[in-house]
């Protein structure tokens, strides 16, 4: 083979490396991008006032969002309660009888109910509860959520058991602990940090949807802890700020963007350094 | 002969259609170490698993024939009682990572949600560990978690836990295959002593640890019973031609 | 601590134990399935809520091009066309990226502070809620959009199937990343170090061994990155225009199957519209059931394979 060739082979190896990193770091600038785009807008209207006021009607300045973190707050609760317990005991099932039929049906509804778009929850939370209360209500967009939820929980239940060592069981149940007990208090909190780990992750998801709650919560501009009346989130005032015509209802937008995106992404990066901490070693 | 705590009828243990161990009748004595010896895969294991009901959480496992506790049939009783009756300790140590060495020793009890009052909790944590000759090591540290021990600690801890509940039969299965020799010689002291206590069964795949420790030995090949006999006898005077095979290191 | 035997029947009394253990056994299995009922139950309410609007229109609802409430005339055509257009255009742009994340976390530095931070900072951006990203979109992306527009002479909308595409691209890399990445460590060393001994370069190595041998999963990763762009609602509902005429470019404004149903959807209040979008919405979940469905296969089996 020729000098040549050799040469230019080397030089496409480089050229294909570089080509790569380029191209990967490139990937990310949006999100770099994003962030100082929404930190850059939405600090300026942060103040405390911001944070414990309900919205001014258009052309009075001033306002906040409290009612919007209420209503997220409510929403969230009402996804979780539910879906955490239903989605962590079918993810023990999904985990412990493996050859069963069940498990390869219930699997497959999973997958498919990850997969479910977030508009057709939202759809289904209204005919399921919205026409049925003859009304919207900051329960069906909770419940919108919790669907959303579970496939999420039921997964990572699923994932952190299979990873569970057979001797802890087999200590447990050898010392004459029924497998009950062995399951709820030897496996469960071994697999502790990592069932939390996937709550925490997807309440920090449901925190930022708002296509199931476009029509369910619905929104609403006033302070509501009625759970079947409807309820703001940060995410619907976001949407139905950003697409109002009035700049200072944009800039408030931005406000509320930040701190969305601050509380997603705390969550989002303390779950991944603090549960670290908590996971028992083998 | 002397009295039969464990009594085995025609006892057979399958894996899915696998055969692992055949039609083996066997008597163990009160108060001593009985040795379950033979190559690897000879189903020693899952043998003493059959004690105490272990096998069967093994998915497809089945098991035919009887296997008596004094007078009672294990398969009539209920396996959690059978299982406190008849305690194990595995072959790689396995203390519970999350519980405290104090925990670990009364897991029997905390699991089951039997409520010690603090003095009987006290006693019990410090009779088994003094039973497991662990007492002196890890008096300080009972408030810790049980994973920096040693391993030959930890397996005395786990030693410690079967203990705590007062079983009347103490399973080995393999003991001492994780740990290095210093290790090995303390377990294996530990169980000469412990014999005052409960009645004994090793499993091993190793001559020399059942010579030193047992004083039966049941020798089990593919499955089958081949001899089962006072040590003495059965390391010397082997009657069987397998026995002899595997003593001269034929196989295994 | 004398604790005597007959002690022991005490503390474990049998028939509450039994009963909390069968207890047990019965709420994991009725648990898991609920799951299976929720889906049959989602699919059926769809199907039972879409009669009207099926019975109506039958096929002919897939291919008609006007969506007309007032005239109470309802076909999906040209959200179909807006659907497929934005996300295999979605797809198209993010290719070369999320390619190149996956050969550099998978290939190129496997450990090391670069690749945890690339690794990381991916699965933020898919941390970000969709509404921020539509929000950024709509004030950063539009505005550019239509600048070009206006510089080659089109009819600056800046909002359309082009930007909704651009936005979308952004969201679905990190996905196709991970799955890419995923499967380029599955492939075995070996072929790798056959492929080193005979004198392949890197990129030879990458191209011709590692990318042939990854196909499969790779078109696994495509394939559910297509589910998530299908289904991503907010997002291209701020910034695609909707309009609920064909597009007859890619500029031109237009909407897709989740977007028009969360437009408009509270503000149908004709059974026969309320219908039409509740098709739609089964249209949705029917497609990225079967797209979802299939790229999972093919992940399962090759990591069983592997």
């Amino acid at each position: 083979m020729s000098l040549f060739r050799v040469r230019l082979r080397i030089a496409k190896d480089i050229g294909f490396k570089a080509m790569v990193i380029v191209l990967s770091f490139l990937s990310v600038a949006p999100l770099l991008f994003i962030l100082f785009y929404v930190i850059g807008n939405g600090l300026s209207s942060l103040n405390w006032n911001f944070l414990i006021e309900i919205p001014k009607p258009v052309g009075e300045i001033g306002g906040g969002i409290v009612n919007s973190i209420v209503g997220s707050f409510l929403l969230v609760i009402i996804a979780s309660l539910p879906s955490i317990p239903l989605g962590i005991a079918a993810g023990i099932y999904l985990s412990e009888h493996k050859e069963s039929k069940l498990t390869y049906w219930g699997g497959l509804a999973v997958e498919v109910l990850q997969g479910t778009p977030s508009i057709v929850i939202g759809i289904i939370a209204y005919l399921w509860v919205v026409v049925p209360m003859g009304g919207f209500s900051a329960l069906s967009g909770g419940i919108g959520l919790g669907i959303m939820m579970l496939p999420m929980i039921i997964k990572t239940t699923e994932e952190t058991l299979n990873l569970m060592p057979d001797f802890l069981k087999e200590a447990a149940l050898a010392l004459g602990v029924p497998y009950y007990r062995t399951m709820l208090r030897v496996i469960l909190p071994a697999a502790a940090s990592g069932i939390m780990t996937g709550v925490l992750i997807s309440v920090a998801r449901i925190a930022g949807e708002t296509a199931p709650l476009l029509f369910t919560a619905f929104g609403n501009a006033f302070m509501n802890w009625n759970v079947i009346k409807p309820v703001n989130s940060l995410p619907l005032l976001i949407y139905n700020y950003a697409t109002s015509p009035y700049p200072e209802w944009h800039r408030f937008a931005w406000g509320a963007s930040c701190v969305l995106v601050g509380f997603v992404l705390t969550l989002n990066l303390s779950v991944r350094i603090i549960i670290k901490r908590w996971k028992v070693r083998f | 002969m002397e009295s039969a705590v464990l009594r085995t009828v025609g006892l057979s243990a399958y894996y899915g259609d696998n055969l692992v161990v055949k039609n083996v009748s066997l008597s163990i004595s009160e108060d001593r170490i009985t040795a379950i010896m033979g190559p690897s895969g000879c189903g020693k294991s899952t043998l003493v698993r059959c004690f105490n009901r272990m096998h069967e959480l093994t998915p497809g496992a089945k098991i035919e024939g009887q296997v008596f506790l004094k007078e009672e049939d294990v398969y009539e009783m209920n396996p959690i009682t059978v299982r406190t009756r008849i305690g194990m300790v595995f072959q790689r140590p396995n203390p519970f990572p999350m519980m405290t060495i104090r925990d670990n020793v009364i897991a029997g009890y905390k699991l089951n949600g039997i409520k010690l009052n603090r003095s009987k909790r006290d006693e019990i944590v410090e009779a088994s560990l003094k039973e497991a000759a662990l007492w002196d090591e890890v008096k300080d540290y009972l408030h810790k978690r049980g994973t920096f021990l040693s391993g030959g600690q930890q397996q005395r801890l786990c030693i410690a836990r079967a203990l705590a509940v007062k079983p009347e039969i103490l399973l080995f299965d393999e003991p001492t295959s994780a740990l290095d020799p210093k290790a090995t010689a303390h377990i294996e002291r530990l169980m000469t002593d412990l014999k005052k206590t409960a009645t004994l069964i090793l499993v091993t795949h190793n001559i020399a640890q059942a010579g030193r420790v047992s004083d039966f030995i049941a020798f089990l090949y593919l499955g089958e019973l081949i001899e089962f006999g006072p040590k003495g006898r059965l390391l010397t005077t082997p009657k069987d031609k397998r026995t002899e095979e595997f003593l001269t290191g034929k196989f295994g | 601590m004398e604790i005597p035997l007959s002690n022991k029947a005490a503390i474990l009394p049998r028939d509450r134990s039994q009963r909390a253990e069968s207890a047990f056994q019965i709420i994991i299995l009725l648990s898991a399935l609920a799951i299976v009922v929720l889906l049959a139950a989602i699919f059926l309410s769809l199907v039972l809520y879409s009669l009207p609007s099926l019975t109506a229109f039958g096929p002919s609802f897939l291919v008609r091009k006007t969506w007309d409430p007032v005239t109470g005339t309802f076909g999906a055509l040209p959200f179909l066309v807006g659907t497929l257009l934005t996300s295999f255009l979605a797809l198209l742009i993010s290719m070369p990226f999320s390619l190149a994340i996956s050969i550099f976390i998978g290939e190129y530095f496997k450990r090391g502070v670069v690749s945890s931070i690339l690794k990381n900072v991916t699965e933020l951006l898919a941390g970000i809620p969709s509404i921020i990203y539509g929000f950024w979109a709509l004030f950063v992306l539009v505005p550019i959009v239509r600048g070009f527009q206006m510089k080659v002479g089109i009819f600056p909308y800046g909002v359309g199937i082009f930007t909704a595409s651009l936005i979308l691209s952004v969201m679905i890399i990190p996905y196709a990343a991970s799955i890419g990445r995923e499967v380029i460590t599955l492939v075995p060393s070996g072929i790798k170090e056959a492929a080193y001994s005979l004198g392949a370069t890197r990129q030879e190595v990458i191209t011709k061994v590692i990318l042939p041998y990854a196909r499969s999963g790779m078109t696994a990763g495509i394939l559910l990155a297509l589910g998530r762009a299908l289904g991503e609602t907010m997002a291209v509902t701020m910034v695609i225009g909707n309009s609920n005429r064909l597009p007859h470019s890619l500029f031109s404004p237009g909407n897709t199957m989740a977007s028009v149903i969360a437009n408009e959807f509270t503000e149908a209040t004709a059974s026969l519209y309320v219908s039409s979008l509740i098709e739609v919405g089964l249209l949705l979940f029917l497609v990225t059931m079967i797209i979802n469905v299939i790229g999972r296969f093919i992940i399962k089996k090759i990591s069983i394979g592997a």
